[in-house]
Order: structure tokens, then C-alpha cells, then sequence
């Protein structure tokens, strides 16, 4: 975690440079009535003064906020091992006599513990999207299809990416082959589909 | 079994995955009667420069008591405050400091979060503060102030509001998923019924597609038109079919003018008992009903069963449908159940005269009304197209031949009005106050938005894909 405005002070390149701020010498901030001015001076600044209509000074700072996570899969563990070796794994329910495709360690309906099973590699398009925009974190892959994937035997589906073709060829029902990372990151990420051979019509 | 190939899958469905599903039940429901006598909002916007979150609260809650001049602060017993994301304001403890900024310490609070429907929870949390006994009047009052990130980081912030095992790596975006519903409602609702005998499978689901994308335009026509009379609103416009279906496409099939924006706002009710209400106004809105429902939090893990059924339906309705699959909000339909068994409605078409649905999306309205018993499950695009949700008196560029049936969203709903969260479902609950106390002509500055001689209304808040909705219904006191 950052300190307010720390990013642009600490680096010294900006307002504090040289110690210049000691000797008067302030660099004046970015005064505009447009919101979106504002900013593109916090990135260079640090620091600009929203003028509203009144004519009242409304004083904005950049304010970074950075975390690592110690983020732990714990009881869904297996699952994201399992797509490292290659397979995908859902859970099975012996009670109710349900397959979840995206596992759940204990049953929705009964609560008992479910056991792990593996899914086939191949499965349908349940349904589909392909993304133009996407948040920040991916707005670097865009486009890309999103896919909700239905298997033989199965009583769930399964969120996954869709590779390996265009919007202007997915269609509900297209048979799907799964498809894994060879150096797993322990994503989920680490395993998407692509269409069967022979579903895209070239 | 999503589309039942598999002898498992049969099997499962035989037993009834929904035998364990409690049947929302509200007929134990005891409690006082509660009313609604003051609201006050913020105007909604990009961004409010000049007030933080807590100015924003102020300027509601004054709002508010400006309409009950007899209301002393000594009047109010406690809050309810509401706001969705920390990461939006970088505080935490931020309710505590509405509560401070507002003069109520040292009174009862809490901090209500509940995703999208944190509004329409914290409605709720003050209906039951008042309804128990715990307090004879209750503020509610919640905000968001998004524009503190930029529009693609606060995406990423909602998107964080999935789950981060499962969902968020792949590309956490809330259009993505409910681009991913629409896309299976257009499957099951209109491929399987308008197109059914075009054999091509891509070219019968495109052409169903052509005629939804069209459906949700006339909705996102209908929400930015009705705005042009709502001064509070974030984005009023004069748009046109055309203008919906050539903008910026986001996620196929839903255009950036589908899509409801990033806000700030702020907004606040005031809740008491009768006695006090008949203290404070002449005219109090009675909370008839209140319903919350729930779902799985990924859309992966959503049952294929039977359909939670309405008085006005029947399981035939429905023999072929798997519900709720990933097209419909189950959590919609159980909160509208409950609500509607509170407040005694058998029939929602006819004994509403208006719904504030939480159209985030232009698709998910559609859904919604479904959900909300408005149409039976498939008639949403038809509804649309007979004209039952538009207003009467509105020019919307097309004919809607049955407009004023139930208008849906006069207001503009989120998709014109804005979304700044926590404070969204509040905004609803006040505006249905001003149509149902008939002071639209007096809060608007024009009656165009007033609907003539409204008695009832539901007001609808939704979180997440549908993992939790509450539904609550306000309704007309005076003759």
C-alpha cells in the first residue's frame, strides 16, 4: 500500500524535484472544468483542481493502492492441480446423483461432501460471447470469447475461454475439445476450448 | 444435463433437484405496518467534484426532510446505510462516516452490502428495523462515488464480484456474463420458436439474434426517452433503434447504449410506523410487501429444473423449460414470489401500475420481466414489442400500440438514470414514492413521467449474474 500521492512525489521527478517546493519554486497545478483533464493531470501531476461552475476549487490527487495476494485455493485445490496434469476435473455427488462441471465440494441440494471425478475433454457450447471490451486486467486480449461449456454425463456447465475461432463462427451446440496450458500459472485460465475438428465451416 | 443427452442427466432431472427449494413464505409474516414518508436523491452524474460521499448522503437526506418540515432529528431512531464497493471509495468504516457526517450518533447502524441490490437491501434492513419494533422511524440512505477509478478499473472492481477461482481470471467482465445469458435466452426463447424451421443452426441463431438485439434496442430507446423528463437522470437521450444497434458493440449481442454507465450518487427514504407517519404527512406510501430471493454465485452452478411458479401459472406452462439454466434469474422470481404473497398480489400485469426494474442491461429487463411474472417465460420480447412497458404520451420514433399496460422504468431505469449502486435501489424506492404520492409534476418540473392515477408499484433490485434480487412494493394510502 501506497501513501497518497506518493507515486509521482517519491519518484522525485515532479513536484518535489531538487527540492525546488523548499524554495517557493511550486510547480502550479492543472486548473480545468472538464473532468476528464482532470484526469490525465493526476497521471503527470499527482495533483489538479476541478473549477465547478460555482467557480469553487475542488482539490484531486492520485492515490495508487497495490496488493500482492496470498490467495489460497484451498478445498478447490485439486481442481486447479488437476488442470496442470492435463485433466479436468468436476465433482460428483452420489446421493443426487449429480455431476457438477465446475466442482462444488459439497453438494448444493444435500450438502453431503461430493467426490472428484473426471470430465471428458470434449463437451458443447452452451452458450457464448465475444468480448470487445473487458475490465482493465483484460482489456489487452480483447477480443475474446467467453464460453459456457455443457459435457456428456454432466449436470452443470463450465465457464472457460474459446480459442481458435471467430465471433462469426460460434454457434450453440458447436462440439468443443478442451485444451491445456503447457506450463500451467494455476488459472483457470490454464485450460479453454476450441472448436471440435471440422465445426468451423471455412 | 444441459440439454438433456445424457441418461445421468434425465435421470437427475427425474428427481426433482428443486424438492428442497423452499417455497419463499411470507404468510408467517407478522410485524407493523411500515410506511414511506419522505425521499430525496442526488442528481446522478459522471462525477460530483464538489461533494464526497458523505456531502452526497447530506444533500439526499435533506432532500428528504425537506418534504416532512415536522421530522425533528430526535424523530429518527437509527440508519441503514448503504454502499457496495470499498474499493470504489478507499475507506472502509465509510457508513460510520455518513453516520457521523449526518449528526446521528451515537443511534443504531449498520452498513448494508449486497452487490447491484444493496439499495434494495438496505430499503429492506429499514422496512424490518421499523416492522420488528426495534425503531418507530429509520433512515435508509446509501451512495457510490465511482468516478474515483477509471471506467475500466471500475469494471474490474464489479468483476471482482465474481467468483475469483472460477470466473474472474477468464476475463471478469459483468457484460461478458450477462452477454453470456442473453445469448442462451435468445436460444431457448426465440431460436427455438421464431426461427425453428430455418435448419442452418449459425444462421437461425444469428437471425434470432438480429430480432433480439432489435427487442432490447426499443428498450434502451424506451429508458433514454422517458429520462429526457427525469432531471436526476445521468443520461437522458433522444435515441433512436439505430442509434442503439450501430453503437459500439461490447459484448455480442449487447452495444454500449444496452448498458447501463458508472455513477455517483447519493439517496435516502425515511421509513416509519403509522402513528408517526400520520405525524409527519398527509399523503405516506404504504411498503405492502417485501421479497428477497437468492442464487448460485456462478452462473456455472445454476440448476436446469422447474420453474418456481406464480398464481396466474401453471406447470404446464412450462413442461419443456429447464430452469433457471443460465437465461433466467431464479433469485428475481423468488423474491417477486414473496413479495407478491406479502402485499397480495395474484396477478402482477394487472394490479401494478408501474415496475423500477433494475435494468443494468437492456437484456437483463427483458429477463427481468419474466422473472417478475409481468409476461409468461418467453414472452418478454413480445411484451416489448406489443408496447406494454412504454409510457403513454412519450414519443419513443416507433408505434407501441399497448403502451401504459405496465410501464417499466418511467424513470429511465439504470440504463438513463445511472448506477451508483448503493444508492440505486433507494432511487428507485423514492422515485415510486413521487409517482405513487402523484408529486412527479412537483419533483420532475413535468408531469410527462407521472403515471395517472398510480396506486401500486414494485421496485427491483438485482446483484451479481442473479445471485440475489429483492423486490418490494410500495402502495398508494390517500384515495
Amino acid at each position: 500500500m501506497s501513501t497518497p500521492g506518493s507515486a509521482k512525489g517519491a519518484s522525485g521527478t515532479k513536484n518535489n524535484e531538487g527540492g525546488k517546493g523548499k524554495m517557493g519554486g511550486k510547480k502550479e497545478l492543472k486548473r480545468t472544468s472538464k473532468f476528464t483533464e482532470v484526469q490525465e493531470a493526476l497521471g503527470k501531476d499527482g495533483a489538479a483542481i476541478f473549477v465547478d461552475k460555482k467557480g469553487t476549487q475542488n482539490l484531486y490527487i492520485d492515490y495508487p493502492y497495490h496488493v500482492n495476494y496470498i490467495h489460497s485455493y484451498a478445498q478447490d485445490s485439486p481442481f486447479f492441480l488437476g488442470l496442470a496434469e492435463g485433466r479436468l476435473r468436476g465433482t460428483r455427488c452420489e446421493g443426487c446423483k449429480y455431476t457438477y462441471a465446475t466442482p462444488r465440494t459439497y453438494c448444493q441440494f444435500c450438502g453431503e461432501e461430493a467426490k472428484w471425478v473426471d470430465l471428458p475433454l470434449v463437451g458443447k457450447v452452451h452458450s457464448w460471447t465475444t468480448c470487445h471490451y473487458g475490465s482493465e486486467a483484460f482489456l489487452k486480449e480483447t477480443p475474446y470469447n467467453l464460453v459456457i461449456v455443457e459435457f456428456e454425463g454432466a449436470n452443470s456447465v463450465l465457464l472457460s475461454r474459446l480459442k481458435g475461432c471467430t465471433e462469426q463462427d460460434i454457434y450453440v451446440g458447436m462440439p468443443l475439445v478442451a485444451k491445456f496450458a503447457a506450463e500451467p500459472k494455476y488459472l483457470i485460465t490454464d485450460v479453454w476450448f476450441e472448436p471440435a475438428p471440422g465445426a468451423v465451416k471455412r | 444435463m444441459a440439454q438433456g443427452s445424457s441418461k445421468a442427466g434425465a435421470k437427475s432431472r427425474e428427481r426433482d433437484v428443486f424438492s428442497g427449494t423452499p417455497t419463499p413464505s411470507s404468510t408467517k409474516r407478522s410485524g407493523r405496518r411500515v410506511y414511506m414518508v419522505a425521499g430525496g436523491v442526488t442528481k446522478f452524474a459522471k462525477a460530483h467534484p464538489d461533494m464526497d460521499f458523505r456531502l452526497m448522503c447530506k444533500k439526499a437526506f435533506d432532500k428528504a426532510r425537506s418534504e416532512v418540515p415536522n421530522l425533528r432529528m430526535d424523530d429518527i431512531d437509527g440508519t441503514r446505510i448503504s454502499y457496495f464497493s470499498d474499493h470504489f471509495s478507499r475507506q472502509l468504516k465509510a457508513a460510520s462516516m455518513v453516520q457521523d457526517f449526518l449528526g446521528l450518533n451515537p443511534r443504531g447502524s449498520v452498513r448494508i452490502e449486497w452487490g447491484g441490490a444493496t439499495g434494495g437491501e438496505c430499503f429492506q434492513a429499514a422496512w424490518e428495523a421499523v416492522a420488528s419494533g426495534r425503531m418507530d422511524t429509520c433512515l435508509a440512505v446509501g451512495y457510490e462515488t465511482m468516478s474515483r477509478v477509471q471506467t475500466w478499473k471500475g469494471n474490474e472492481f464489479i468483476a471482482l464480484a465474481s467468483d475469483v477461482n472460477y470466473d474472474f481470471p477468464l476475463g471478469g467482465f459483468y457484460t461478458g456474463y450477462y452477454a453470456l445469458m442473453v445469448t442462451r435466452h435468445i436460444y431457448e426463447y426465440v431460436r427455438k420458436t421464431k426461427f425453428a424451421n430455418i435448419k442452418d443452426e449459425r444462421e437461425a441463431q444469428r437471425k434470432a439474434t438480429e430480432y433480439a438485439s432489435r427487442v432490447m434496442a426499443m428498450v434502451s430507446v424506451k429508458n433514454h426517452r422517458n429520462a429526457l423528463n427525469n432531471p436526476y437522470a445521468q443520461y437522458p437521450k433522444n435515441l433512436t433503434l439505430d442509434a442503439v444497434l450501430n453503437s459500439e458493440m461490447v459484448s455480442y449481442p449487447i452495444t454500449r447504449e444496452d448498458i447501463c454507465t458508472m455513477s455517483d450518487g447519493a439517496a435516502a427514504t425515511i421509513l416509519c410506523t403509522e402513528e408517526k407517519a400520520k405525524e409527519l404527512t398527509d399523503n405516506p406510501i404504504l411498503v405492502k410487501g417485501v421479497g428477497c430471493g437468492t442464487d448460485t454465485m456462478r452462473l456455472a452452478d445454476r440448476p436446469f429444473g422447474k420453474v418456481l411458479l406464480m398464481p396466474h401459472e401453471k406447470a404446464s406452462d412450462y413442461a419443456d423449460l429447464q430452469y433457471p439454466g443460465v437465461h433466467s434469474f431464479r433469485a428475481g422470481r423468488a423474491a417477486s414470489i414473496e413479495a407478491y404473497r406479502h402485499a397480495g398480489i395474484e396477478n402482477p400485469n394487472k394490479e401494478l401500475s408501474f415496475v423500477e426494474l433494475h435494468d443494468a442491461y437492456a437484456s437483463s429487463e427483458i429477463q427481468t420481466y419474466e422473472d417478475m411474472g409481468l409476461c409468461r417465460y418467453g414472452e418478454g420480447y413480445s411484451f416489448v414489442e406489443r408496447g406494454d412497458p412504454f409510457l403513454k404520451g412519450v414519443d419513443y420514433g416507433f408505434p407501441v400500440p399497448k403502451a401504459g399496460t405496465t410501464p417499466v422504468n418511467p424513470s429511465g431505469g439504470l440504463i438513463a438514470c445511472g448506477h451508483p449502486v448503493g444508492a440505486t435501489g433507494l432511487m428507485q424506492a423514492v422515485i415510486a414514492y413521487w409517482q405513487l404520492q402523484h408529486t412527479i409534476g412537483k419533483n420532475f418540473g413535468s408531469e410527462k413521467l407521472q403515471i395517472p392515477n398510480a396506486k401500486r408499484g414494485a421496485i427491483h433490485s438485482h446483484a451479481g449474474t442473479g445471485s440475489s434480487v429483492t423486490v418490494s412494493i410500495l402502495e398508494r394510502v390517500r384515495p
